[in-house]
């Protein structure tokens, strides 16, 4: 007779390609649980009585409820749990930081030398179960009459659009790009997030009756006042992310041979640059450094690996406050990708010819950076790196991608009488998601800046809420 | 998909197209440009509106077959389809208020300058044309520049039709002779844009060049298509793609056209070697 729960002291690990054969690929990295290890990890919850997990997940998804389905052996049972409240398990099960959420504040995790449950790794397990096994494809909900046009298919887009279709809505994605899935598509890479899986998500909200029409930019082809008065839709959602890329502004960032992250990701993933006969070119650079810490950095630095080169991330504070999730960094490290920490870049140098008209010109050869040094801590806790006099020196290089954040895309902003934005181009919304204009609600990265995909598909699902109030309220 | 409805040979390698997407046709403006996939596996590319009909929901657009994707494009005939057709991005050309403008275009950039042209023309502006082509085999759109034109100045590189010289000849001599024109307009290959610009600095006639950098996504994702404009970064997609040209760093923007040189020649070759299978 088994025991009731598993007490070992460590998560079950992940199953993972060997380092030294994933960097050369392009296929997933985790290759997931097996049954018997997904029911051996479920039985490391012990059901707490104060659920500190689901008050740590952005969704309150029903963690230790899903997990006792696990335990039992009751996958679908589990996936229908974690449905009720997660519109994308298979991408959240992949990409969530769960080590900064849920997991975070698993009473198994708490004393020292112990690890909280996988609680990703079970979310993960479960919605690639239902996918594989649930062949019956979802059926629509009579259509309650309204119609709701969304902007966007990335995480806050999809999730937004699911719950109103669910609620009987008709729904239309208008999405820029030729293929829906947003950041899922563009950005997180094909080893993080196959995109097959990006497709069956997309795939299950087809099923449940959500129209995507790929190809609109709105704001250029059709504008949100038009949505509302020539389309018909009595509300629209805004999830038009944060894609607009940042530079630093230094010398040098315009040589060829340097990228913004999204650049060098979008071709990379969307146009699937890293295959023999793609038809969009991307450089496979010798040496590369990627500026920044982030989850991006992390993706375009893995990617660029993969592509053949010797990779450096170049990161102004140390190892402790790099913002990316601890597992991009330890597959990073162990991808052998070089960290260059308390580093900061001054310039880029461009190849020493003058000759426009040798091939060598105008290209990267180098990036100078300076050493820093962690300071005092700031009003928000975080120790500012300064400069440390003297310390500049080269790294050759002929590829360098700056992953410095992104801003909220300006397209809308310029393109919509009446819609108010923050600071930094971040869409004005409430705590609901509204905007300054009636019927037209926000979320994700248009309205926060660059964020996670749990948090974007939980605004969108916030917003979704509102928008139905909205519209119930109205047509009263 | 997206179906093409009519096509035409303009010159040996200039190809005139109108795609039905009627979406795109209800908004474009002269100035706005396109970002198309020929097919599924295709690589997204910009090309400039060089028409629309809004009736029956046609953009013409007009290429050169320079690489590997427009070749592919050339091949593809009336009544078939093309995989993605987005738009219209960027921002449209200002045509209004104007009366005397000089709009002067070179090559295949002279199918992006006649809607500018007619639009000013409809606007009102006395529109003075020149337009200048390699030779007289590649001269496109001539009786069309006509009709819009109150001065027209056909120019060629080696004197085979029209004058011989390049644009930026008869434009000095106006200048010269004291023309005031409010504005001049320049659409075509980045060098000759860049020469125009310096021409006009010199009689501080303000200048607007029209800028078709590499891009992927062209709504301000990728930050591929940037340019330096009055010491600023710029995207050509949402900034753009028409700048002050006095303040535009051509040299840059010529050394990045060029990023993916030895890829594009490979594509090209392998285009070529597909196509000429076929043909046989």
């Amino acid at each position: 007779m088994p025991s009731k729960f598993n007490m070992q002291p460590l998560k079950n690990p992940m199953p993972t390609q060997d380092p030294n054969v994933r960097r050369a690929n392009f296929n997933e990295v985790a290759l997931g649980y097996t049954p018997e290890q997904a029911i051996d990890e479920a039985k490391r919850c012990i059901r707490c009585k104060n659920r500190p997990c689901v008050a740590g997940c952005p969704v309150k998804v029903k963690i230790p409820e899903f997990i006792a389905k696990v335990a039992e052996g009751d996958f679908e049972g589990a996936y229908q749990i974690i449905a009720e409240d997660s519109s994308l398990p298979a991408v959240c099960g992949r990409v969530c930081p769960q080590e900064k959420q849920c997991e975070s504040v698993c009473t198994r995790g708490i004393k020292a030398g112990c690890e909280s449950v996988g609680i990703g790794r079970l979310e993960r397990f479960v919605a690639d179960w239902h996918n594989k096994h649930t062949k019956n494809p979802a059926t629509p909900a009579p259509f309650n009459g309204h119609k709701v046009a969304v902007i966007g298919s990335g995480p806050a887009g999809l999730a937004c659009a699911g719950d109103l279709v669910k609620m009987g809505y008709g729904v239309t994605i208008f999405e820029a790009l030729h293929v829906a899935g947003g950041v899922l598509v563009y950005g997180i890479p094909e080893f993080r997030l196959p995109k097959t899986i990006v497709q069956k998500e997309v795939q299950n909200l087809k099923d449940l009756g959500v129209k995507i029409e790929t190809n609109v930019v709105v704001g250029r082809t059709i504008t949100i006042e038009e949505l509302k008065t020539e389309f018909g839709f009595e509300a629209v959602f805004i999830g038009s992310g944060a894609g607009l890329p940042r530079f630093m502004n230094i010398p040098g960032e315009n040589l060829n041979g340097v990228y913004s992250a999204n650049e060098f990701l979008t071709r990379s993933n969307l146009m699937k640059a890293y295959e023999a006969d793609s038809r969009t070119p991307i450089q496979r650079g010798k040496r590369v450094a990627v500026v920044g810490g982030g989850n991006v950095a992390m993706d375009a630095a893995r990617a660029a690996k993969r592509l053949g080169a010797e990779v450096h991330i170049i990161y102004r504070r140390g190892e402790a406050e790099l913002p990316a999730r601890k597992e991009e960094i330890e597959h990073a490290k162990e991808e052998g990708i070089l960290f260059d920490f308390l580093t900061n870049p001054t310039r880029i140098l461009g190849t020493e010819t003058n000759d426009p008209r040798d091939p060598a010109y105008g290209w990267v050869r180098g990036i100078e950076c300076v050493r820093m040094e962690l300071g005092e801590a700031d009003e928000s806790g975080r120790r500012s790196p300064k400069e440390i006099a003297g310390s500049a020196f080269i790294l050759p290089v002929d590829c360098v991608i700056m992953s410095l954040g992104t801003s909220p895309n300006p397209l809308l902003k310029m393109t919509t009488a009446g819609l108010q934005t923050l600071r930094r181009g971040e869409i004005a919304v409430d705590e609901t998601g509204k905007t300054s204009i009636e019927g037209v609600y926000c979320g994700g990265d248009a309205a926060t800046g660059a964020a996670t995909v749990i948090k974007a598909m939980g605004a969108g699902r916030i917003a979704a809420k509102a928008i139905d109030e909205y519209v119930q309220s109205k047509s009263k | 998909m997206y179906q093409i409805v009519s096509k035409k040979e303009l010159n040996p390698t200039v190809i005139q197209m109108e795609i039905f997407a009627p979406l795109v046709a209800k908004k474009a403006l002269a100035g706005q440009f396109v970002i198309l996939r020929v097919d599924e596996d295709g690589e997204r590319i910009p090309l400039t509106v060089a028409g629309y009909d809004r009736e029956r929901g046609n953009v013409t657009v007009i290429f050169q077959t320079v690489g590997g994707t427009t070749m592919r494009l050339q091949q593809k005939k009336v009544g078939e389809y093309i995989a993605d057709f987005t738009g219209p991005l960027g921002n449209p050309t200002h045509t209004q208020g104007f009366k005397k403008v000089c709009v002067v275009g070179g090559g295949v950039g002279c199918a992006i300058a006649l809607p500018v042209a007619r639009a000013l023309c409809e606007q009102g502006a006395e529109v003075t044309s020149i337009i200048g082509f390699r030779n007289k085999d590649l001269v496109i759109l001539e009786e069309e520049f006509k009709a819009c034109s109150k001065n027209f100045y056909m120019m060629t590189d080696d004197g085979s039709y029209g004058r011989e010289g390049n644009v930026c000849l008869p434009l000095r001599e106006l200048l010269e002779g004291g023309e005031q024109f409010d504005e001049v307009i320049t659409i075509g290959p980045l060098i000759m844009m860049k020469f125009v610009c310096m021409e006009t600095k010199k009689y501080g006639v303000k200048t607007i060049a029209s800028m078709n950098p590499i891009m992927i996504d062209g709504t301000g994702m990728c930050g591929c298509c940037r340019l330096t404009v009055g010491g600023e970064m710029k995207f050509a997609c949402v900034d753009g793609p028409e700048f002050n040209g006095h303040e535009i760093d051509f040299d840059e923007a010529i050394t990045r056209t060029r990023a993916y040189a030895d890829f594009e020649k490979r594509e090209r070759e392998s285009a070529c070697n597909l196509f000429k299978k076929e043909v046989r």
